[in-house]
C-alpha cells in the first residue's frame, strides 16, 4: 500500500493511494497562490497598474502541476472531499489521459462548479491579446526581479481552463450521499461521510475486508451552517491520512468573527466602505448570517450589503435548496417552511444585494457608504480589483480579508501605497491542533499520516509546541513528491466457500473451540472477489474425448496425505517402543524437545514441537514401524 | 398557644397520624417544627404536652406498624427529641417508656421505615435536640445510640452522615461539660463511659486502613476543635495528635483535606495553639508530606494564623509560591525574591505536578493564584511581600495563556501547550494582578502588565469574561498610578497607556457579543468618573469615537447594554464629555438633547435595567446640578416623577422616592425662592415662609407621588415614601408657619381620597394641594403606625401558625376533592 503525495499544500491536498490494485486519486486542490506573483487583472485598463515597475502583466492564472511521480491517466477513481479541492479537476480530467470515475455529493459539484465558473468568468472577461511564456524558460527566469526569479517551478504553471473543459471534467463525477458503499472493482468499497466544513463536505472510508484506510479533509467541529462531522465511522482506521487542518491555528474563528463584525461598524459609522474578498460560497453564508442577527444592534439596518460575483443569485439560491446538508437547526426550518438561512430575509428586505458584475444594476444601485463582499481574495482578478482601486485611496474605507488562503500583505503588494485601512481577520473553522488531538484520541487510529508541516510547529512560532499533530505513535509525515510507503502490511483475504461446498465439509475439533476440516475446491477469482467452489465430479466415463477433456481441468487431487496434529507423549511413546521390542531405548532432552535413541538399531527419533524426524539408514522397513508408531498418538484428518 | 391554635392541633395531628392522607409538602412539617421550637423556648414542653394530648398521641400512634410516610415519622422523632429537650418533659416521656420506643431498638432503628435517609435524619436531630441534660447521656448509654450513631456516620446519605459526625460532637461535648470543667487537668482514663467509648472510637478510626473512616474521625475532632474550647480538648488532642502525625506516614496520607482542616482547626483554637503540643512540628512535617495541590489550603491557612513561629510561616509560603517559582524558571527568567522564600526543595514535585497533564497543571495554577489573592490584602501577609516576582509571573502566566511568551526550556514548553488559550488561568490571574495593583513594582514590571493588560485588551481571542477581568484590573493598575506632583493628572505612563486603550475601546462597544459591549462601557463609565476631569484624560476621550458610540448604544437591542449606555452618557454628560456637533442637516436646530433621550428611555423602554438606570442618573443629575436640570429644575423634577409613578417595575418607583427626597433636601435647605425661573402663581393668603418653602414642592407633584408611593403594592416603596414623609413632617414641625390655615373641606376630602388609595382604588388624582393643606394631613395621619405595620414582613399574616395548620388541613382536604373529581 503506497501514498503518492503530488501537492505540497497542507489544505489544498492531492495523494494518490495505491490499495489493493486500485490506484485512488484524493483531492485535486489547485494552488493558487502563484497568481500572487502577478499583477492584478482589471476591468478597465489602469495606467497605475500597468506602470508598475518590476511586476509582470502578461499571463493569465497559474496551476502548480504534478510532478511526474505517477501516470495520471492509471488513476481508477478520484475522490473529492470539498468544493475546494476539485479545483485542479480539469487539468486532470481533460490532459492526462485519466479514463476512470471522479466521486463527489451533489453539493460539492453544484457549489464546485460555481467557483469554476467564476474563475473562468473572471479571467476570460478581460482577455489577453498575447501571452508570453518564453519568461519561464530557466535561464531567462533567472534575470527577472524578485520574486519572480525565486518562484520555484514556473514551467509547470498552466494557463486557466475553460468553461468547456470545465463541463467535460464535470460530466465526468458521479454524485454520491453520506455513508453511501461503494464498491471499486470489487476490490475496495469507498464511503463518503460528513466532516462538517462545508455543504457536502466529506471524509471518506477507504476499506477492505481486513483494512480501513480514512482519508480526513478539510474537517470542522464548529456548528457552523454544514451538518455535522461523522467522527463515530472514523473508528478502528489502521492508517488515518489527516489534511486540511486550519491553516491559521492562532486565530479562534468566533473571536475573528467579533472582530469582523466590530470592523465593519466602525468603519461604515465613520461613512467609510467595507470590501471583504472572498469567495462566493462558504464562511459567507456564516458571515451574512451574523451580520443578519448584528445590524439591528450596531444601528446599521440602513447600510446596503452588496454581494457580487458572476455566481452570487446561484450561490445564495444553492444555498437554500441543499437542506438534507444542512445542520439540524437548519434543516429543522425547512418543514416550518422557512429558507434555512437568513440572508433569504436580508435579501427581501432589499438590505442584500447580489449583483453578477459592477456592470449593469449594480452601477446604477450602488450607494455609499456600504459593504461590498467580491472576488477574488487573491485581489489578482475579479470585481474586488475594480474596488481596491476605488476605495483605496482613502483611509475611511477598510478592506477585511476573511479568507485564510492568501498572505493579505502578498495580496495588497501591488496597491501599496494605499490609505484604506485593512483588517486580517481569517475565519478558518477547518481542525485546530486541540480537536485534532481530541478526534485522535477518540478515533485511536493505528498509524497517522499528514503533511510535515503538521507534525512541527509553525516555523514563526517555534516555541508553540501546542501547534502540532501530538500521537502516539507519531504522525509519518510526507512533502511534496514523496512516496509514502504506508506502515501495514496486508494479511489477509476473504474467500468465501459456496454453500454446497461448506455442507461437504467435515469439521474435526482439535482444541475446544477449533476445529479444522480440509477443502478440496476450485479457487475461482473474479473482479477481485474470491470464491472456493466443490471440485467437478470425476465424470462418469462416457467418451474417450469428453473425459480426456475433463480431466486436463480437474486438478490433481486423488493423492491427499491426511493431515496430522497433536504431540508425542514421550513416555508413552517409550513405552509403546518397548511393546514393540525395542529395548534399549534411551531419550535425552534437547534444547527443543527430545530424541529417542535406539541405539541398537542405530536409529534416532527426534521429536520437536513441530517436527517428527526418524533417522535410520537404509532400513526402509524400521522405518515405516517407527512411522507407524509415531502416527498412532496423532490425529488424522 | 393561642386558643385558635389549639383547636386545630387534634385534627392536625389526626391528619399526620392517617397513612391515606399523606403529607405531600414537607416544608410545612419544617414550619410547624419551627413553631414547636418557638414554644418550647418561650415555656414548658411538660405543660404544652398535658395541655394538647393530642400530641402525645401522635408520638404513640406512630410507633404502631403501619404504613405511615417516612416524613411524618421523621417529624414526629425530632417533635419527640425537641419535646424532651427539657428535663422534666424527658421524664415525663420516660415514664410511658415512649423514648426508648421511638430512638432505641424497637423503634424505627430496626424497621423498614429505617431504608428511608429522612427517618434516620430524624432520628439524628431528634437526639441531638434531646442530648441537653446528664439524664439523656444515660438514656443515650441504655438504648446503644452511640453505637448506632457510629454506624450512621459511614451512612450513604451525606445530610445524615455529616449529621452524625456532629451529633458525636455534641455528645462528647455534653458528657464532658460536668466533669472535665471542673478538673481540666483529668485524663481521658477518667473520662465518663461515654466519652471514652467515643475517644477510643476515634483512635480505632485513626488507626483504620480505610480512608473514609479516617476522614469520619479526622472530621469529628475538626468540628470538636472548631466549636469548643474547653481545657479538655487539650486532653484529647495530647492523647490523639500522635495517631494523627502516624498518618503523615503513609503515602500518599490518606484524606488529605480533611487532615488540613483538622490541623488548621487545631491551629486556630486558643486552647490548643498556645500549648506546646508539638502543633508546630506536625504542620511544618505536615507541609513537605502533603502533595502541592494539598498544601496550598494548608500554607494559606497557616499564614492567615494571628501567631505562628516564623520559620514556619516562610516554609507556608515558600509552598504557596512554588508554583509560580516554576514558571519564572520554565521561562528562563530569575525568580529573583521567590528565590529567598524557596527554602524546602519540594520545587521538583511541583514541577512534576505542573507538567504531569493539563488539568492538574490548570487546577494547581488557579489554587495558587486565588490563594495569593486572598492572602496579599491580609495584614500578616507575610514581609517582605515579593511584589516583583509575583508581579512578574503573573504577567509571564498571562503571556503564556496568550501564547506571547517564549519558553526557552522543555517545561515551559510544555507549560505553554497546557496554557494556551486556557480561560480559567487568564481569569484566576487576571483576578491576582488586579490585586497587585494596591503595591507598586519596578517601572518596567509596570510597562509589562500595562502591556500585556493592552494585549488582551485587544486580543480578538480574549472571550467575554476574560475580557472583563482585563477591563478591572486595568481600572486598578490605572487607579493605582502615581498622579503627577502638583497637577491632578494621570501619570506620563498611564496617559501614555490610555493613548493606546481609547482606540480599542469603540471596537470593544461594537463588538457583536453584548457582554462585551457592557463590560466595555462599564469601564469607560468607571474611567469617566475618576477621571473625567483631567485635561488629558479628556482631549484622549473627545479625540476618539467613543462618546458618540456610547450615545448609539442607548439603543441597543441588549437591556444591560442599554443600561450601562444610560450611566456611561450621563456621566460623559455630567463631566461635559457629550460631544454635540452642531448638525449640518438641521442648522440653528440643537440635537435632541440627551435629557429628552434619557426621558424617552425611562417612559418606553420594556425593560427594567434601563429605566433604573436612568433614575440613577437623574438623581445624580439633580444632586450635583447638572446645567440641564438646573434651567428648569421644577420641571424636571415634575416630569421625572410623572413617569417614574406609573413605572410598573418597584425599583424605579423607590428610586423616584430618591429623586423626590433630594429635590425635598435641596428645596428646604434654601427656604427662599432659589429658582430664579419658577413662577410663583398668586395665592390669596400672604405666603407665610413654609408655605413658601413648600410650594415648590406642591407645583411638582412631589406629595400626590409620595402618597401613592405610601400605599404601594411594594413594601420598600411604601416604606421608602413612609420615611420621606415623616422626614418631611418633622421638618415641617420647626417652621412657625401658619399652621392649620388649610381649609378643614380641603383636608377631609384629601383624607377621604387616601383612604380610598389605601383601599386599592388609586384611580383619583389628587391634583394640586395647598401646602398648609399637605401639613394639615401630614400630621393627622398615623405614619409612625403605618412605619411600624410596614417594618412587619408582608407575610406576617400567612406566617401565622394558625394559618399554617389551617393551611395544612386545607391541603389535606383538597387531595380528597381531587380525588373525588377522578372519578
Amino acid at each position: 500500500m503506497k501514498l503518492y503525495c503530488l501537492s505540497g499544500h497542507p489544505t489544498l491536498p492531492c495523494n494518490v493511494l495505491k490499495f489493493k490494485s486500485t490506484t485512488i486519486m484524493l483531492d485535486c486542490g489547485l494552488d493558487m497562490t502563484s497568481t500572487l506573483n502577478f499583477l492584478p487583472l482589471p476591468l478597465v485598463q489602469s495606467p497605475r497598474l500597468s506602470n508598475l515597475p518590476g511586476w509582470s502583466l502578461k499571463d493569465g492564472n497559474a496551476f502548480l502541476d504534478k510532478t511526474e511521480l505517477i501516470d495520471l491517466s492509471t488513476v481508477d477513481v478520484i475522490l473529492i472531499s470539498n468544493y475546494h479541492c476539485m479545483m485542479a479537476l480539469p487539468y486532470i480530467t481533460e490532459h492526462t489521459g485519466f479514463t476512470g470515475t471522479v466521486y463527489a455529493t451533489e453539493p460539492t459539484v453544484q457549489i464546485g462548479r460555481l467557483l469554476m465558473e467564476e474563475l473562468v468568468n473572471f479571467i476570460e472577461r478581460v482577455p489577453k491579446a498575447q501571452s508570453a511564456s518564453l519568461w519561464k524558460n530557466k535561464d531567462i527566469q533567472r534575470l527577472l526581479p524578485s520574486p519572480l526569479k525565486d518562484a520555484v517551478e514556473v514551467s509547470t504553471w498552466r494557463r486557466c481552463y475553460t468553461m468547456q473543459e470545465v463541463n467535460s471534467a464535470l460530466s465526468k463525477i458521479q454524485l454520491v450521499g453520506y455513508s453511501q458503499k461503494i464498491e471499486l472493482f470489487g476490490a475496495v468499497q469507498v464511503t463518503p461521510l460528513s466532516s462538517g466544513y462545508a455543504l457536502g463536505s466529506s471524509n471518506w472510508i477507504i476499506q477492505s475486508h481486513y483494512e480501513k484506510v480514512s482519508y480526513v479533509s478539510g474537517s470542522s467541529l464548529l456548528t457552523t451552517h454544514p451538518q455535522p462531522m461523522d467522527q463515530a465511522s472514523l473508528k478502528n482506521s489502521d492508517v488515518l491520512v489527516l489534511t486540511g487542518l486550519t491553516q491559521i491555528p492562532t486565530a479562534n474563528p468566533d473571536g475573528m468573527v467579533g472582530e469582523f463584525c466590530s470592523n465593519l461598524a466602525l468603519t461604515v459609522r465613520n461613512g467609510g466602505n467595507v470590501l471583504v474578498p472572498c469567495y462566493p460560497s462558504g464562511v459567507i453564508y456564516d458571515l451574512l448570517e451574523c451580520l443578519y442577527q448584528y445590524i439591528d444592534s450596531a444601528g446599521l439596518s440602513n447600510i446596503p450589503f452588496y454581494f457580487i460575483s458572476p455566481v452570487a443569485n446561484s450561490s445564495l439560491e444553492f444555498s437554500q435548496i441543499f437542506a438534507e446538508w444542512l445542520c439540524h437547526n437548519k434543516q429543522t426550518k425547512v418543514y416550518l417552511p422557512e429558507p434555512p438561512f437568513p440572508h433569504a430575509e436580508l435579501i427581501q428586505t432589499n438590505k442584500l444585494k447580489h449583483y453578477p458584475s459592477l456592470h449593469g444594476d449594480f452601477s446604477s444601485d450602488f450607494r455609499q457608504p456600504c459593504v461590498v463582499f467580491t472576488g477574488h481574495p487573491s485581489l489578482r482578478f475579479g470585481d474586488v480589483v475594480h474596488f481596491m482601486e476605488l476605495w483605496g485611496k482613502s483611509s475611511l474605507n477598510t478592506v477585511i480579508f476573511t479568507e485564510p488562503d492568501f498572505s493579505y500583505l502578498e495580496a495588497l503588494a501591488p496597491y501599496q501605497p494605499l490609505a484604506m485601512k485593512c483588517i486580517y481577520c481569517p475565519i478558518d473553522t477547518r481542525l485546530n491542533f486541540i480537536q485534532v488531538s481530541k478526534l485522535l484520541k477518540e478515533v485511536q487510529p493505528l498509524h497517522v499520516v499528514c503533511p510535515e508541516q503538521y507534525t512541527q510547529p509553525p516555523p514563526a512560532q517555534s516555541h508553540r509546541m501546542d501547534l502540532m499533530i501530538d500521537c502516539q505513535p507519531p504522525a509519518m509525515s510526507y512533502r511534496r513528491a514523496e512516496v509514502l510507503a504506508l506502515p501495514f502490511k496486508r494479511r489477509y483475504e476473504k474467500i468465501e466457500i459456496m454453500p454446497e461446498l461448506a455442507d461437504s465439509l467435515v469439521p474435526m475439533e482439535i482444541k475446544p473451540g477449533i476445529s479444522l476440516a480440509t477443502v478440496s475446491a476450485v479457487l475461482h477469482t473474479k473482479d477481485n472477489k474470491h470464491v472456493l467452489q466443490p471440485p467437478p465430479r470425476p465424470t462418469q466415463p462416457t467418451g474417450g474425448k469428453k473425459r480426456k477433456r475433463a480431466s486436463d481441468d480437474i486438478p490433481d487431487c486423488k493423492v491427499l496425505k491426511p493431515l496430522l496434529s497433536g504431540s508425542i507423549p514421550v513416555e508413552q511413546f517409550v513405552q509403546a517402543l518397548e511393546k514393540h521390542g525395542f529395548s534399549d531405548v534411551k531419550v535425552e532432552d534437547t534444547a527443543k524437545g527430545h530424541i529417542v535413541l535406539l541405539q541398537e538399531a542405530e536409529t534416532l527419533i527426534q521429536i520437536e514441537e513441530d517436527s517428527t524426524h526418524i533417522i535410520c539408514d537404509n532400513d526402509e522397513m524400521l522405518r515405516v514401524r517407527l512411522r507407524d508408531l509415531v502416527l498412532k498418538f496423532l490425529q488424522k484428518f | 398557644m393561642d386558643p385558635e391554635c389549639s383547636q386545630l392541633l387534634p385534627a392536625l395531628c389526626s391528619v399526620l397520624a392517617d397513612p391515606r392522607q399523606p403529607v405531600t409538602d414537607d416544608t410545612c412539617l419544617e414550619k410547624l417544627l419551627d413553631w414547636f421550637k418557638t414554644i418550647t423556648e418561650a415555656g414548658s414542653s411538660l405543660l404544652l404536652l398535658q395541655e394538647n394530648p393530642c400530641l402525645l398521641g401522635l408520638l404513640c400512634h406512630v410507633l404502631k406498624p403501619q404504613d405511615l410516610s417516612p416524613r411524618v415519622l421523621a417529624f414526629s422523632l425530632r417533635l419527640a427529641g425537641m419535646l424532651a429537650a427539657q428535663e422534666d418533659c424527658f421524664q415525663y416521656l420516660q415514664q410511658g417508656e415512649l423514648l426508648p420506643r421511638l430512638f432505641g431498638e424497637a423503634g424505627p432503628l430496626g424497621g423498614a421505615a429505617w431504608t428511608a435517609p429522612s427517618v434516620r435524619s430524624g432520628w439524628i436531630q431528634g437526639l441531638r435536640s434531646l442530648a441537653h441534660h446528664p439524664s439523656a447521656l444515660c438514656f443515650l448509654a441504655d438504648c446503644g445510640a452511640v453505637d448506632t450513631i457510629f454506624s450512621l456516620q459511614g451512612d450513604s446519605s451525606l445530610f445524615v452522615a455529616s449529621a452524625a459526625g456532629q451529633l458525636l460532637v455534641h455528645v462528647l461535648g455534653l458528657s464532658l461539660q460536668g466533669p472535665a470543667e471542673g478538673h481540666p487537668g483529668l485524663q481521658t482514663g477518667d473520662w465518663p463511659v461515654c466519652a471514652q467509648k467515643i475517644v477510643s472510637h476515634i483512635e480505632e478510626s485513626l488507626r483504620s486502613a480505610a480512608t473514609p473512616q479516617i476522614t469520619q474521625a479526622l472530621n469529628v475532632l475538626t468540628t470538636t476543635f472548631g466549636h469548643c474550647h474547653n481545657p479538655w480538648t487539650q486532653v484529647l488532642w495530647v492523647r490523639l495528635s500522635p495517631l494523627v502525625a502516624r498518618l503523615l506516614e503513609k503515602d500518599p496520607v490518606p484524606a488529605a483535606h480533611s487532615l488540613v482542616d483538622l490541623l488548621l482547626s487545631v491551629a486556630r483554637s486558643p486552647v490548643l495553639s498556645s500549648s506546646s503540643c508539638g502543633l508546630w512540628e506536625t504542620l511544618a512535617q505536615t507541609l513537605s508530606h502533603l502533595s502541592p495541590t494539598q498544601a496550598g489550603p494548608l500554607a494559606l491557612g497557616i499564614l492567615k494564623l494571628q501567631e505562628c513561629p516564623q520559620a514556619l510561616r516562610a516554609q507556608a509560603f515558600a509552598v504557596l509560591l512554588q508554583p509560580l517559582t516554576c514558571v519564572l524558571e520554565a521561562t528562563a527568567q530569575a525568580p529573583g525574591l521567590l528565590d529567598s522564600w524557596d527554602g524546602t526543595g519540594g520545587a521538583s514535585v511541583t514541577v512534576d505536578t505542573l507538567l504531569a497533564s493539563k488539568a492538574a497543571c490548570v487546577g494547581l495554577l488557579c489554587r495558587t493564584l486565588a490563594h495569593l489573592e486572598l492572602l496579599q490584602p491580609l495584614p500578616q501577609r507575610p514581609s517582605p511581600w515579593p511584589q516583583a516576582p509575583l508581579l512578574g509571573a503573573t504577567v509571564t502566566i498571562l503571556r503564556l495563556c496568550s501564547g506571547s511568551a517564549t519558553p526557552t526550556s522543555d517545561a515551559g514548553g510544555h507549560l505553554c501547550a497546557f496554557l494556551v488559550g486556557c480561560v480559567r488561568v487568564q481569569r484566576a490571574a487576571l483576578d491576582f494582578l488586579g490585586m497587585l495593583s494596591r503595591g507598586t513594582g519596578p517601572r518596567e514590571l509596570v510597562t509589562q502588565v500595562f502591556a500585556v493588560l493592552l494585549e488582551y485588551l485587544t486580543s480578538p481571542d480574549s472571550s467575554p469574561t476574560v475580557l472583563k477581568k482585563a477591563f478591572q484590573a486595568t481600572l486598578r493598575w490605572l487607579q493605582s498610578s502615581p498622579e503627577t506632583p502638583g497637577c491632578s493628572d494621570l501619570d506620563p505612563h498611564a496617559q501614555l497607556f490610555l493613548r493606546e486603550l481609547l482606540p480599542v475601546l469603540p471596537k470593544r462597544l461594537c463588538s457583536p457579543c453584548w457582554e462585551v459591549r457592557d463590560s466595555g462601557l462599564e469601564f469607560l463609565t468607571q474611567m469617566i468618573g475618576r477621571w473625567g476631569g483631567q485635561a488629558g484624560f479628556r482631549r484622549a476621550l473627545l479625540a476618539s469615537e467613543v462618546p458618540e458610540l456610547t450615545e448609539q448604544l442607548l439603543r441597543d437591542p441588549e437591556s444591560y447594554v442599554r443600561a450601562s449606555a444610560v450611566a456611561a452618557m450621563g456621566q460623559l454628560s455630567s463631566q461635559g464629555l457629550r460631544v454635540t456637533p452642531a448638525s449640518p442637516e438641521h442648522p440653528g436646530g440643537q440635537q435632541k438633547s440627551l435629557l429628552a433621550e434619557l426621558l424617552h428611555i425611562l417612559s418606553t423602554d420594556s425593560e427594567g435595567f434601563p429605566r433604573r438606570a436612568v433614575m440613577h442618573v437623574f438623581t445624580q443629575w439633580l444632586r450635583d446640578g447638572h446645567a440641564d436640570v438646573a434651567a428648569d429644575t421644577e420641571r424636571f423634577v415634575a416630569r421625572v416623577l410623572q413617569v417614574a409613578s406609573q413605572d410598573l417595575d418597584w425599583e424605579v418607583r423607590a428610586q423616584g422616592l430618591e429623586l423626590a427626597l433630594v429635590f425635598l433636601e435641596q428645596t428646604l435647605g434654601r427656604p427662599s425662592s432659589h429658582c430664579p425661573y419658577a413662577v410663583t402663581p398668586p395665592v390669596a393668603a400672604p405666603p407665610g415662609p413654609l408655605a413658601q418653602a413648600l410650594r415648590p414642592l406642591c407645583r411638582v407633584q412631589l406629595f400626590e407621588f409620595a402618597f401613592r408611593a405610601l400605599f404601594d403594592c411594594d413594601r420598600p416603596v411604601a416604606q421608602k415614601s413612609c420615611d420621606l414623609l415623616l422626614f418631611l413632617r418633622a421638618q415641617t414641625a420647626s417652621y412657625s408657619g401658619p399652621q392649620g390655615s388649610g381649609s378643614v373641606p380641603e383636608v377631609a376630602s384629601v383624607e377621604a381620597a387616601l383612604q380610598r388609595w389605601q383601599a386599592g382604588d388609586q384611580g383619583q388624582p389628587l391634583g394640586y394641594l395647598e401646602p398648609e393643606v399637605v401639613v394639615a394631613v401630614l400630621r393627622s395621619m398615623d405614619l409612625e403606625g403605618l412605619r411600624g405595620a410596614l417594618a412587619e414582613s408582608s407575610d406576617r399574616v400567612e406566617k401565622s401558625p394558625q394559618s399554617l395548620l389551617q393551611d395544612m388541613l386545607a391541603t389535606v382536604g383538597a387531595l380528597g376533592e381531587d380525588e373525588a373529581d377522578c372519578y
